[in-house]
């Protein structure tokens, strides 16, 4: 009965239903960004208070900016003071934070690539008990390595160095490195392998002529990742290192706020922002190579 | 050059070979065809010759020189992987010259090479794209040309016109049976297409379960297969099978007996299950040969040169071809009939030809291996 429906019942009802449906084919997208903006606001409200502080005398009721300066931003181009001592400059720093993350990532990424194919390709005893317990390594919290590494140190005297708290990080790294590293090595087939070496390469130059390029995605995540990490390195740096010349960005950091009585907010802020800067340029440059994923050739075996 | 497998073993689970004392030697510039069903180890044969995969043991001999030992970019070897095996970061041009690039070739006459062999196979026109820009046969034509730029002494194929149309097939088949002519490269391809086998191979060897069942000329196992398996692989349409008896000398199959000749035939004590085969064209219509039955017409197909016609006979069936212009009717009844010396006979248990000179023959290979 109800399936026979007079003409015009039937043209009003789609009139009348139109503007709904584009209503109901959106509503997903504004639920979406909807709960995400909410749930993200926090977050990005933090960082407008951040540059806003930075570039502010004061902050009336703590977050509206009362006139604008660049007192703050002094550190620059002097070694302030804070809290009765002269910090150090900030452009030792800036320098040691990123030769810290620049080697951190060479040293990763050669050790991460060559293990990661060890344990991708190469029949050894012991490789499954290897794999399982670098896991268990990776998932050890720093600190509870705290007072071995510092005897380790202490003993080698590389207590104090920046190359000292490298190892450490390196060794720490490494078996997460390697892992990442080793799944994109399951990916290549072994036929391009063995391709390669019918077309006159030996294994090393199979390894660094095809291998590697198929894995360069991977490359650069590990890399990005590492960099990432190293640059934000705290407690290490901060538990090994003493002496002004090896201080990093985050031991800078740390150093004002060590004293809550004397936080300077806006000093703070804009030591902050200058922390984050290289970070937020990294990702801007290194997007692309994070997202892209190598499509593979052949069909596969 | 020559390549000569001895004994060859390999396994990859301890239990069962994969390979199992495998014989067989490839004469310099001969182009042998590995024929078997899906499993048998047609590629793993291919990665021991290769130097890819050691055998467990063994020998493997070029020109008469043990190469167990040898790298596979010693062994001047071009190969066509079944997956391809293409380099997936460079273009075309670049995986074609890469084995000339291996070989230090000056970049010009690389290039100008490399060009020429993607002409060879039709792909002159995608140089520049990389592999996962092409279709399935347009990549397998890549792999193509790449094993076969640099000239090696060897070329070792996996089915390496799996993936092309009819058209293409015939004249890439062109195309490799011109060039192994033109440079005598010892060839060795793998392939399920018996025709093309037959087609392009000077030597078959049929493979079952990592042995190889029968090696010989295309003729050979089409007229004289020593295998029951080799009988009903090679030939198309297929061999007409009955279930046979064997008693004494005396045959008895599709409701009636023939004498076998004792020169001929191994014949057997007591009784023995046997297979009777007979190739569709040995068939023929009327009352002209030695053992003749009735049948009913169930199909005709015209294939253009003739006409295949499928007639039951009891409960078993057999398939002849007929001259284009006999005039057969659905559901007719007609005679066929064909000669004694024209059968094949094959124990039913161990799947052996009982006919007296293949016997000799294999087992004279067997004992020189
Ligand atoms: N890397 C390997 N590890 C374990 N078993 C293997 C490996 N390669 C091959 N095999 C086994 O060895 C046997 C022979 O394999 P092979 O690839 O040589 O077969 P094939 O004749 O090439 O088959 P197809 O026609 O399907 O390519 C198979 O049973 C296969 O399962
Ligand atoms: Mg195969």
């Amino acid at each position: 009965m109800e399936q026979w429906v007079r003409p015009e019942a039937a043209v009003t009802a789609s009139l009348t239903r139109r503007p709904v449906s584009k209503w109901k084919k959106r509503l997903p997208f504004f639920i979406a960004y909807g709960v995400l903006g909410i749930t993200t606001m926090p977050i990005i409200l933090m960082y407008i208070w951040l540059l806003l502080s930075s570039f502010a005398k004061q902050m009336k009721y703590g977050f509206i900016p009362v006139s604008f300066t660049l007192e703050n931003w002094k550190f620059l181009w002097t070694n302030v003071e804070h809290g009765g001592t002269t910090l150090p400059s900030i452009w030792t720093a800036t320098w040691n934070s990123f030769l810290f993350s620049i080697t951190l990532t060479m040293l990763e990424v050669l050790i991460g690539v060559m293990a990661g194919y060890a344990l991708s390709r190469i029949e050894f005893p012991g490789r499954q008990m290897l794999m399982k317990t670098t896991l268990i390594l990776h998932a050890f919290p720093s600190v509870a390595l705290l007072i071995a590494v510092y005897y380790i140190l202490n003993f080698l005297g590389l207590f104090d160095t920046l190359f000292g708290v490298l190892l450490v990080k390196t060794a720490l790294q490494i078996p997460m490195t390697a892992w990442i590293v080793k799944g994109f090595f399951d990916n290549v087939p072994w036929d391009v392998e063995w391709a390669g070496l019918i077309d006159g390469c030996s294994r090393l130059k199979v390894w660094l002529t095809i291998v590697l390029p198929m894995i360069k995605p991977g490359i650069a995540a590990v890399s990005i990742f590492s960099f990432l990490s190293g640059w934000s390195e705290f407690l290490l740096l901060y538990m090994f290192i003493v002496s002004d010349d090896n201080i990093t960005l985050a031991s800078y950091l740390q150093k004002l706020i060590s004293d809550p009585n004397l936080v300077d907010y806006g000093l703070l802020s804009a030591v902050s922002l200058f922390y984050m800067l290289p970070v937020i340029l990294f990702f801007i440059f290194t997007q692309k190579s994070l997202m892209e994923v190598s499509a593979g050739g052949g069909k596969g075996v | 050059m020559k390549i000569e497998l001895k004994n060859l073993c390999k396994s990859f689970n301890k239990k069962t070979n994969a390979i199992d004392r495998m014989n067989l030697t490839v004469e310099d510039g001969e182009f042998v065809a590995l024929l078997g069903p899906s499993g048998c180890g047609k590629s793993t044969t291919m990665l021991m010759i290769a130097g890819i995969y050691k055998p467990d043991s063994g020998e493997i001999r070029f020109d008469g020189q043990l190469v167990n030992d040898w790298e596979p970019k010693d062994r001047n070897i071009g190969m066509v992987f079944q997956s391809y095996a293409l380099y997936p970061h460079m273009t075309v041009l670049e995986n074609i010259a890469f084995p000339l690039k291996q070989q230090k070739v000056p970049k010009k006459e690389r290039m100008e090479r490399a060009k020429q062999a993607a002409e060879m196979v039709r792909l002159g026109h995608v140089l520049d794209r990389k592999p996962d820009e092409l279709s399935g046969g347009q990549q397998q034509r890549v792999a193509l040309a790449r094993a076969i730029v640099k000239k090696p002494k060897v070329l070792l194929l996996d089915e390496p016109m799996s993936n092309l149309d009819a058209r293409l097939k015939i004249e890439m088949r062109e195309e490799l049976s011109r060039l192994h002519k033109e440079l005598g490269i010892t060839t060795i391809l793998v392939t399920h297409d018996q025709e093309e086998a037959m087609m392009l191979a000077d030597r078959i060897a049929v493979m079952k379960d990592g042995k190889i069942i029968q090696y010989g000329t295309p003729m050979d196992l089409y007229h004289r297969p020593s295998d029951f398996f080799v009988a009903q692989f090679i030939g198309t349409p297929p061999m007409n099978v009955f279930r046979g008896k064997l008693i004494g000398n005396h045959l008895h199959f599709l409701n009636q007996s023939a004498e076998l000749n004792n020169e001929q035939w191994n014949t057997a004590q007591g009784e023995l299950d046997v297979y009777v085969g007979i190739r569709p064209h040995e068939v023929k219509l009327g009352k002209g040969g030695d053992i003749r039955a009735k049948g009913i017409v169930q199909m005709i197909e015209p294939v253009g040169h003739a006409q295949i016609i499928r007639v039951n006979i009891g409960d078993e069936q057999l398939r002849l071809f007929a001259e284009p212009t006999a005039a057969i009717e659905y559901e007719s009844e007609i005679t066929v009939s064909f000669h004694l010396s024209s059968l094949h006979l094959f124990d039913v248990r161990t799947g052996k030809s009982l006919r007296k000179e293949i016997m000799k023959e294999s087992q004279t290979e067997e004992m020189v291996g």
